[in-house]
């Protein structure tokens, strides 16, 4: 019984996704246990962000159960929810493979709009807030303070009213995180957060994201191909390759799953013996 | 650089003469060349005259265009790019602007009525017919500009106000003040029926489908007639009262009651009011609504529809309500032009009022109210001082809306202020605003 079993934050089951007659997933499952960083990893195509759009609600799977599960104890089945639900109600945030922001509006406004369920409740969905009622008002301070705080987490705070489109590459990533943490997330699935960083913004990227976990009562969940980010920040690691899981464990035991290597430096199924020869040696020598 | 010129002079005239050679080739048989039909069959008219100055024409301007513009290190076109506007410049004269406009609608009835006493008539019914216009083309940004859903068929919701307070004060002899909110409420109502199929469609293809919706409310009222009046319209609409005063000759009218001279100017004076009151509600609302929730969501929707979903957002509904908002003040417009006629018909609410509305909002700056107020003022204006050139000034409108969106193709107010800020709020450049797929 491993940690993430104990106490999933997101369970998996049999979760397949047919696109006609191509299987993108095939029967999947996996858990992410609370307060860990997840990783999903596996080679281009492997199916890694069909999952994602599933756990999110863009793709309804064709098969299989996915359930969120809060630290109260609430339980929420994400595959039969619409996708503003699971973000909403279900607390599953998510950022993009190619960023997502609001372009044309600032930052600040970028982080007030991740807050929108509250900020509609407080504004008695608009009516209130068009009479300027107290307590939308004291809603907007908390929001503004909040978005505030992630500003300020993110190092963007001295940029909250510049446009997010004028933003470089490796803030636009940061930003995007720091919407999605806006949304007060259970967990946090982030889609190549690390894809475009230079080695410095990568490191920067690890940071905050160690935060998240540490601080924050937030798991993550995300897909990365650079598997020294992997390595270095994930506790547990699942690995995909064309749809099927073929690995899933802490990063050290991946590592050195003969499989894993195998589908990475693209071995035949009858050389993977050799393969784990290879390895074997190799650690040896590395050991001394 | 002598050398330089004398060649290009030389290049000059050598395109031009290819130029010449060209329209030669082209006009010879067009132009020199004419089958007239005859008693006894066809016979060919030669005209080697005009071809001769068509050609002329053409190597002469080719030959201008050369040596002013085409082949010379400072083009003459350069002259009129420093014509152009800054985007600065405009945000600069925007926050004078407003309140100086502002001003000048409220005061107008009377600088007219000391300044022009014989003209005031035209000229406050022309203030009317403007301020509808800018109502409507408030109305509209909300569906277009901030929500970027494009609607070709907001005429629709403009017939639907229309009729409600025409059939209801007919029908039931309610009072306009009554049927206003009614004829907003149903029009809303409309908005939401239409927007429920056809929100999952987006860009061309929820274009398409409104511009539908638009002919077919025009086609059920011309064809209803049991209900409507068919092509015949609506008549004897009541006319407003001011809050319980008629305006007319009888001792309990307004006249009477304030101890003024009867004069029929007292109504236009008060209908003016009454529509630059309604238009002002229009820019209260939306200025109020941009800095709610729902708001941000709508213009978070024009920018990405996608990442909405992931943080929340319930698109649909989120859609639904800018569709019904911007329906809600349409029908307001809608009850104020009927009781202002006194006369409707389906004939009103052409496709070409949906398409002169969109032209308000797209010229003056998807999102921009004060935009929306000069595109209004130009368009609807303009309309009316070209009125005895009728048969040119399609023409005209085609050549300055195209010159307008060739100096700023974001309309003439492009930025955008932020809605909410933690220092100053500094403009956003209208190439950074997303424009909005549906």
């Amino acid at each position: 019984m491993t940690r993430w079993t104990k106490d999933p934050v997101l369970t998996v089951e049999h979760l397949t996704m047919r696109f006609g007659g191509l299987v993108a997933v095939n029967d999947l499952t996996f858990q992410a246990g609370r307060g860990d960083i997840t990783a999903l990893i596996g080679p281009n195509g492997a199916g890694k962000t069909t999952v994602f759009n599933c756990i999110t609600g863009f793709y309804k799977p064709t098969e299989g159960r996915l359930t969120a599960r809060h630290a109260d104890g609430r339980t929420y089945l994400l595959e039969r929810m619409p996708d503003h639900a699971i973000s909403g109600e279900a607390k599953v945030a998510r950022t993009f493979q190619n960023i997502r922001l609001f372009g044309g509006m600032t930052l600040l406004e970028n982080l007030m709009v991740a807050q929108h369920g509250p900020l509609m409740r407080a504004s008695l969905f608009g009516i209130g807030g068009l009479f300027g009622i107290g307590s939308y008002r004291r809603a907007e301070r908390a929001a503004i303070d909040k978005a505030r705080y992630w500003l300020d987490r993110v190092g963007l705070l001295a940029r909250a009213d510049d446009p997010a489109a004028d933003l470089p590459y490796g803030a636009q990533r940061r930003l995007e995180i720091a919407r999605a943490m806006c949304t007060g997330p259970e967990l946090l699935c982030l889609d190549e957060p690390a894809a475009g960083l230079n080695p410095r913004e990568s490191a920067e990227l690890n940071e905050l994201l160690l935060y998240i976990r540490r601080e924050q009562a937030t798991s993550l969940l995300l897909i990365e191909h650079d598997m020294s980010v992997v390595m270095e920040i994930s506790d547990h690691v699942v690995v995909l390759d064309y749809g099927v899981k073929i690995s899933d464990g802490e990063p050290e035991a991946v590592r050195n799953d003969p499989k894993v290597i195998a589908a990475y430096l693209g071995v035949d199924d009858d050389e993977v013996e050799a393969v784990e020869h290879e390895v074997e040696e190799v650690e040896r020598e590395v050991a001394r | 650089m002598a050398a330089r010129t004398e060649h290009s002079v030389a290049a000059s005239f050598k395109d031009a003469a290819i130029a010449a050679v060209i329209a030669l080739a082209l006009f010879g048989p067009l132009v020199g060349l004419r089958t007239e039909v005859t008693t006894g069959g066809l016979f060919l008219s030669q005209r080697w005259g005009d071809v001769a100055i068509a050609v002329a024409v053409v190597f002469v301007g080719r030959l201008l265009l050369n040596v002013f513009v085409f082949k010379t290190d400072r083009p003459a076109t350069n002259l009129f790019s420093g014509m152009k506007l800054s985007a600065g410049a405009l945000a600069r004269i925007g926050p004078v602007f407003g309140p100086l406009m502002l001003g000048l609608a409220l005061t107008l009835p009377f600088i007219l009525l000391y300044g022009a006493p014989s003209q005031s008539r035209y000229y406050i019914d022309l203030g009317i017919l403007v301020l509808t216009y800018v109502m409507l083309g408030w109305g509209l940004n909300i569906v277009v500009g901030m929500a970027g859903l494009l609607d070709l068929g907001y005429v629709a919701f403009y017939a639907v106000g229309a009729y409600s307070y025409a059939l209801l004060a007919i029908n039931f002899g309610w009072s306009f003040w009554l049927c206003l909110p009614l004829a907003g409420v149903l029009a809303g109502l409309w908005g939401i029926t239409l927007g429920f199929p056809v929100l999952r469609l987006r860009g061309d293809y929820l274009a398409i489908v409104t511009l539908a919706f638009g002919e077919i409310i025009r086609i059920v009222l011309l064809n209803w007639y049991e209900f409507t009046g068919g092509p015949n319209g609506l008549n004897n609409i009541p006319r407003p009262s001011f809050f319980g005063l008629e305006f007319d000759r009888s001792p309990e009218g307004f006249a009477a009651t304030f101890g003024l001279e009867f004069a029929a100017i007292h109504r236009i004076i008060f209908l003016y009011y009454l529509i630059l009151a309604l238009a002002l509600l229009t820019a209260f609302v939306t200025v109020r609504v941009r800095r709610l929730p729902v708001g941000r969501a709508w213009e978070a929707l024009r920018e990405d529809e996608i990442a909405c979903r992931s943080l929340g957002i319930n698109t649909t509904t989120t859609k639904l309500t800018a569709f019904a908002m911007g329906a809600m003040f349409g029908g307001f417009a809608g009850s104020f032009f009927a009781t202002r006629q006194g006369f409707i018909s389906p004939e009103s609410f052409t496709f070409i009022e949906s398409a002169v509305i969109l032209a308000i909002v797209v010229l003056g700056g998807l999102g921009s109210q004060i935009g929306v107020v000069i595109a209004a003022i130009v368009l609807i204006g303009g309309f009316e001082i070209f009125r005895d050139f009728a048969e040119y000034r399609m023409l005209v409108f085609g050549l300055a809306m195209v010159l307008i969106m060739v100096w700023r193709p974001r309309g003439l107010i492009s930025t955008r202020k932020p809605t909410i800020a933690l220092g100053k709020a500094k403009a956003i450049g209208g190439e950074l605003v997303g424009e909005g797929r549906g």
